[in-house]
């Protein structure tokens, strides 16, 4: 029996019962298709990550209050850290050799306002060295000056979409900016760019960072941004940024975050949500294949005769076998194609509305999770094809 | 018919035994026979006469207990399930009362099934399907499944299947049983005609005028033969014992 004969064959018994079928796939597309839809969001996630720190740079690190390094993520859990100051600014400006570039960084939300137009962004207070960190261009004006560290003007960088919604079709530089209950000259307009490491760029106003600090009151800085000259100087800067803030400090109080840190942590936590992904995989699909199991079961019952009739039309035990194992394995190839269609749809709906999130289903899983479906049919079949072959083809005619 | 040739069939002390429970029940006593190529045998006798099991023997789908069964050379007791399965593939045909058409398939692709369970190619089942439809008169059902015709174009349709593979032993359970007589004569001469070209016929058969028309009947009762007479020699009084 040629193979394209026991497939069409087999296909033919389960497009018989298609609402039959349909049911005892649909737990195998369910299976298959939260798989690639979990795998399509951990490797959004550590796409999404990747990119953000490739759009500033690996020569970047993070320095932020709070000991909470391991994992990277949430810095400031815990104890009550020391401030981090424009003096700690100042002490790595001058202490550390192969420092290109620190940029301090305090954040607060505030409703800025043009007349009577008003919108509540987020404000950072920096220095010039934030463009580059953050790779801006400028879309009308100037960037904050140089050197600008104690100061404090009163003059503000605007997003393009803070400038769009309080200024319209008017080019804001040069005009003045309510920010809370201070006014602020608008000095230039930052092209476009998106969200950046959580930031929305174009929904931001960047002001001098003594001037933010006046203006929320704060005593801390949110981040020190440090850049290297060169990624091999990171690890050495790291050390020497925490020795240095913890003799300034009187203690280790602060993390640093490098690009490496957060993708390994990142790493660890999709290797957790792998296996987790594996294990409810394996648990529907081994649900899902009991369902197929069960339902080639009830079609040998259902279709005794018909075995009976191909064993005395000339078929032998084992063509009886492979016709029975390939509409389990059919089965289970269904339930798996259109998981993977409808996961890879759902993760498509998904990133049309966040388009953002790279999420997409790696190959790794779609191939493994068909592969799994697969061997599940298999496995699932052999039973029910073992009990047609079973069958005494005399007792078989007759129906019993 | 020739006797002194060597016979296609030969059946000798067959006995068929079942455990029921703890009682073995025998269904052939030592049936002996023999059956020459191109013949025409009808198999009669009252229910549980052993008709079947008989006709089951001789198809290759049941085995004696003890006895010996040779079909053409071949010791049928010594072959393999595989060659069982061959056997029955290219050299037996079955016919059943109930015609046992696989329902989700066409008419040819019905009668297409044993050359797909043989690995025939393609275009020589399509010939043979065509022949076959044309030989039993139904080139215009091809196409429609069982539910959509009658019993008696259903049993051509099996017929057709059961001799696509052009067997040299054509076996057939009841095959007017379900069929009204028009239908059940239309079978019979088509069983003929084939008989009539060569195909050796073993019709097990309750019907007594299907016994009359073949060459030889053997009477079954109690799992032995009862009687063996040319079927134009049947007596009617002894059909009368024969219940329907």
């Amino acid at each position: 029996m040629r193979p394209i004969d026991v497939i069409e064959f087999s296909w033919t018994a389960l497009t018989r019962h298609r609402r039959r079928s349909l049911l005892s796939v649909l737990g195998i597309t369910v299976g298959v298709a939260s798989v690639v839809v979990l795998t399509a969001g951990g490797e959004g996630a550590q796409r999404f990550v990747a990119q953000e720190f490739a759009s500033l740079g690996t020569n970047l690190l993070m320095v932020v209050p709070g000991r909470n390094e391991t994992t990277g993520a949430l810095p400031g859990v815990g104890g009550v850290p020391n401030d981090l100051t424009l003096g700690d600014v100042r002490a790595i400006r001058r202490e550390l050799r192969g420092v290109r570039l620190v940029v301090p960084s305090a954040i607060g939300n505030d409703t800025v306002a043009n007349g009577e137009r008003r919108r509540q962004v987020a404000v950072v207070g920096t220095t010039a060295g934030f463009r580059e960190v953050r790779k801006l261009q400028m879309a009308a004006g100037r960037f904050l000056p140089a050197n600008d560290l104690e100061r404090g003007t009163a003059i503000a960088v605007i997003g393009s979409k803070v400038a769009r919604e309080l200024f319209g079709t008017e080019n804001p530089v040069g005009r003045v900016l309510r920010v809370g209950g201070w006014r602020m000259r608008v000095v230039g307009v930052v092209a476009s760019k998106g969200r950046q490491l959580g930031l929305d760029i174009d929904d931001m106003v960047m002001v001098p960072v003594a001037t933010a600090m006046r203006i929320f009151d704060l005593s801390s800085l949110g981040t020190i941004y440090i850049e290297t000259h060169s990624h091999a100087d990171v690890d050495l800067m790291k050390k020497k940024v925490l020795a240095l803030l913890a003799e300034r400090h009187g203690e280790d109080d602060v993390s640093v975050i490098t690009p490496d840190t957060v993708l390994g942590a990142l790493n660890e936590i999709l290797v957790a949500l792998t296996l987790a992904v594996a294990g409810i995989g394996a648990i529907a699909l081994a649900v899902a294949g009991l369902g197929v199991m069960n339902l080639m079961l009830v079609s040998v019952s259902e279709r005794t005769v018909e075995v009976g009739l191909l064993r005395a039309i000339g078929a032998t035990r084992k063509q009886v076998q492979r016709l029975f194992f390939v509409e389990a394995v059919l089965l289970s190839l269904c339930g798996a194609v259109i998981g993977i269609g409808l996961g890879w749809a759902a993760v498509q709906v998904f990133v049309a509305f966040y388009p953002e999130f790279p999420a997409s289903p790696p190959a790794w899983a779609v191939a493994s999770v068909l592969v799994v479906a697969l061997a599940g049919g298999a496995v699932f079949g052999v039973l029910p094809a073992r009990r047609a072959t079973d069958l005494d083809p005399v007792d078989a005619l007759s129906g019993k | 018919m020739n006797d002194s040739a060597a016979p296609m069939i030969e059946l000798d002390e067959v006995r068929r035994s079942y455990l029921v429970g703890e009682e073995l029940l025998y269904a052939l006593k030592g049936v002996s026979v023999r059956i020459q190529a191109g013949e025409y045998l009808a198999v009669m006798g009252p229910s549980g006469s052993g008709k079947s099991t008989l006709l089951n023997i001789l198809g290759c789908l049941d085995q004696p207990t003890s006895g010996s069964y040779r079909l053409g050379n071949r010791d049928v007791g010594s072959l393999s399930s595989e060659a069982l399965s061959e056997v029955r593939r290219n050299e037996i045909g079955f016919v059943f009362q109930s015609f046992h058409l696989v329902g989700r398939l066409t008419a040819a692709e019905n009668i297409a099934l044993p050359m797909v369970l043989a690995s025939v190619p393609e275009d020589e089942r399509r010939a043979r399907v065509a022949d076959a439809l044309e030989a039993v008169g139904l080139a215009p059902r091809a196409n429609h499944r069982p539910n959509q015709m009658s019993g008696g174009e259903c049993q051509r349709v099996a017929i057709a299947r059961s001799t696509v593979m052009k067997p040299r032993l054509l076996l057939a359970d009841e095959p007017t049983g379900n069929l009204d007589s028009a239908n059940g004569a239309q079978i019979l001469r088509l069983l003929e005609s084939m008989n009539a070209e060569g195909l050796t016929l073993i019709v097990v058969t309750h019907d007594p005028n299907v016994g009359r028309r073949s060459d030889l009947v053997l009477v079954l009762r109690d799992g032995e033969i009862v009687q063996r007479v040319a079927g134009r020699e049947l007596h009617p009084d002894a059909l009368l014992e024969v219940p329907a």
